[in-house]
């Protein structure tokens, strides 16, 4: 005979029913949608050719022909921003993606073996943590060569330190309970539990913490490529736009403007989407706000 | 108690040993040969040679390490390749510029990010927390370098109110100086101020919900005594956690900010550094700041025993 215990069961429906129902989960969502939507779309089309100089016109103002105006090239500004948020969505994605990948293991693996490995662990966070991220990332870029692929590992070495304490934190919070004790006494080993019971009791702390490093690497790409250190022309890119509308401020304010909003917005985007996930699969954290 | 202080000033020497380390060894391993830099492509082999003797290059690996840490803890960083100055005086001189930067900015975030926190948690659920939070997400989101550059096109492109970027020096007068700094400091306590609100109303939202709140309103405390006495101190812990997190990368954060300002800081140096391959400059500063980080970080850790009256007597 089986016991059975009535659990009121976070069905798929009903947490999308929650989810439908926040409204910072579906604003970030929308917002999230739409810029990946964009970049999506920029490489079938753009409303002009960001490769083509067109000197005729150069620096106009925004306009029905060119929305968000044109720069100093000539160049269509919202072309310029629809494949520039190619690049900063993969710079702060597959950056996301290091960190998670090589920060997540070391965090359960700390967690599930404690002691020694988890103090060695823990020390070798406090140290890379002693380094200012940007400065180190600068170092980086400017010492292995500016371009997207260093600004990624860049970025993403950063990453790795806050994956492995979210993960090791919440590890953590999973081991003493029954269901790995009951786990550990039908003799599985470690990294089984790890794998098959904490990871999937900490996938949202990590969600949300991903969608987080999401939008600081898109803020520290911003930053990198407004220093010269990130994606290199002809490649556009947001920060490098940002660079490039300084001088020009008195003339072509729009250059500016526009970049840096699309910057804000995704970000915004990402931050209220991390929120969202965060109020529905966690009620706990409802509480707080 | 002195055993957990004890423990942190242990844990934060060892990491600033193993910090100057990696710091000494990345730099090491990098290519470019500085006494080459510093002769030209014209140079020959042999007085390439003789540099490298003279500036002591060619001595093992320990021995360098050793002399470099020493000179590190005399405040003897060595001499800049391209400015041909002890490393220490450009360091003191963008340092004058850089810390004052800093600490604005960071009084700037303080003063407007904790009344907000506090207001926004005293009426938590009501239009202006939901406004407030609005906007505090949206500081979180836009770039300091991007605000920095909005600021400049309206104080002083279009109202001409304070200089666009550059820095007069402190012999000019203290006002001119700061007034210099003024939009600087704005642009980077804005996100700075954004985190920090939003932190300080989480952190007090947690505590207004204890038990000890509830008696100290049964028993008839005003409802502002038991925000500013009980829960704004008990909040103190997180804020502070938060606020030397900030400092140090504000020290640091200042790499971009002054590039678009043209300020001649510390980030400036670096930056500049970096990119001219003056190695024992970029050593030093970042030294400098990785001993700014942990400083900071275990004077935030000893604050918690000064706050917190609990951890002092916990072993």
């Amino acid at each position: 005979m089986t016991l059975r215990i009535d659990i009121p069961e976070e069905t798929f429906r009903s947490i999308l029913a929650k989810a439908f129902g926040n409204t910072a989960f579906v604003t970030g969502f929308a917002i999230t949608v739409l810029i990946v939507a964009m970049a999506v779309i920029s490489y079938v089309w753009t409303p002009y050719d960001v490769t083509k100089l067109v000197i005729a016109d150069k620096t106009q103002g925004p306009s029905l022909a060119h929305w968000f105006g044109t720069d100093h090239f000539g160049r269509d500004i919202l072309s310029m921003i629809m494949v520039g948020a190619r690049n900063s969505i993969a710079v702060a994605l597959v950056a996301v993606g290091i960190g998670m990948g090589v920060g997540v293991p070391l965090g359960t693996f700390a967690a599930a073996r404690g002691g020694l490995v988890d103090e060695a662990l823990m020390r070798v966070n406090d140290l890379v943590f002693a380094f200012p991220a940007l400065l180190s990332a600068i170092m980086i870029t400017a010492i292995f060569g500016p371009g997207a692929v260093n600004a990624i590992i860049a970025i993403g070495i950063f990453n790795i330190p806050v994956f492995a304490r979210v993960a090791r934190a919440g590890a953590l919070a999973v081991w003493p309970r029954e269901f790995i004790l009951a786990a550990r006494a039908a003799g599985k080993s470690r990294t089984q539990i790890s794998i098959e019971h904490v990871l999937p009791n900490i996938a949202t702390l990590l969600l949300v913490q991903g969608t987080i490093q999401f939008a600081l690497g898109i803020l520290a790409e911003a930053g990198l490529s407004y220093l010269g250190l990130g994606a290199q022309p002809p490649m556009p890119s947001w920060g490098r736009m940002l660079f490039d509308a300084q001088t020009r401020m008195v003339v072509a304010p729009w250059m500016a403007i526009f970049p840096g909003m699309a910057i804000v917005v995704t970000v915004l985007g990402l931050n209220l989407l991390g929120d969202g996930i965060a109020d529905i699969l966690d009620p706990k954290s409802r509480r707080q706000r | 108690m002195t055993a957990y202080l004890l423990k942190r000033l242990a844990i934060a020497l060892a990491t600033l040993v193993l910090a100057s380390m990696v710091v000494f060894a990345v730099l090491e391993i990098l290519p470019g040969d500085p006494a080459r830099l510093m002769l030209g492509m014209n140079a020959s082999a042999d007085q390439v040679e003789l540099l490298r003797n003279q500036m002591g290059l060619n001595a093992p690996l320990v021995l360098r390490y050793l002399h470099w840490a020493g000179g590190l803890l005399s405040l003897d960083f060595g001499r800049s390749y391209t400015y041909s100055v002890p490393v220490i005086d450009l360091v003191r001189e963008r340092l004058a510029v850089s810390l004052p930067l800093a600490l604005i900015a960071l009084a700037l975030s303080t003063i407007i990010a904790v009344p907000v926190g506090l207001y926004s948690a005293s009426r938590r659920g009501r239009a202006g927390d939901t406004i407030s939070m609005g906007v505090a997400q949206l500081g979180v989101a836009v770039p300091n370098f991007w605000f920095a550059l909005m600021l400049i096109y309206v104080f002083a492109v279009w109202l001409r109110l304070v200089p666009a970027g550059g820095f007069p020096g402190w012999s000019a007068g203290a006002w001119p100086a700061l007034k210099s700094l003024l939009l600087p400091a704005v642009a980077l306590a804005l996100p700075q101020a954004a985190i920090l609100a939003r932190v300080t109303r989480s952190a007090l939202i947690e505590i207004l919900n204890e038990d000890y709140i509830r008696t100290a309103r049964a028993k008839g405390l005003p409802y502002r005594a038991v925000l500013w006495r009980h829960a704004l101190r008990n909040a103190m812990i997180p804020v502070l956690t938060i606020l030397g997190l900030q400092f140090a990368f504000l020290l640091a954060g200042t790499i971009i900010i002054e590039n678009v300002f043209y300020l001649p800081g510390l980030g400036r140096l670096v930056f500049q550094a970096i990119t001219q391959r003056d190695l024992i400059v970029v050593e030093s500063v970042v030294m400098l700041l990785v001993a700014a980080v942990i400083a900071v970080n275990l004077v935030v850790d000893l604050s918690y025993a000064v706050v917190d009256p609990r951890l002092r007597s916990r072993q």
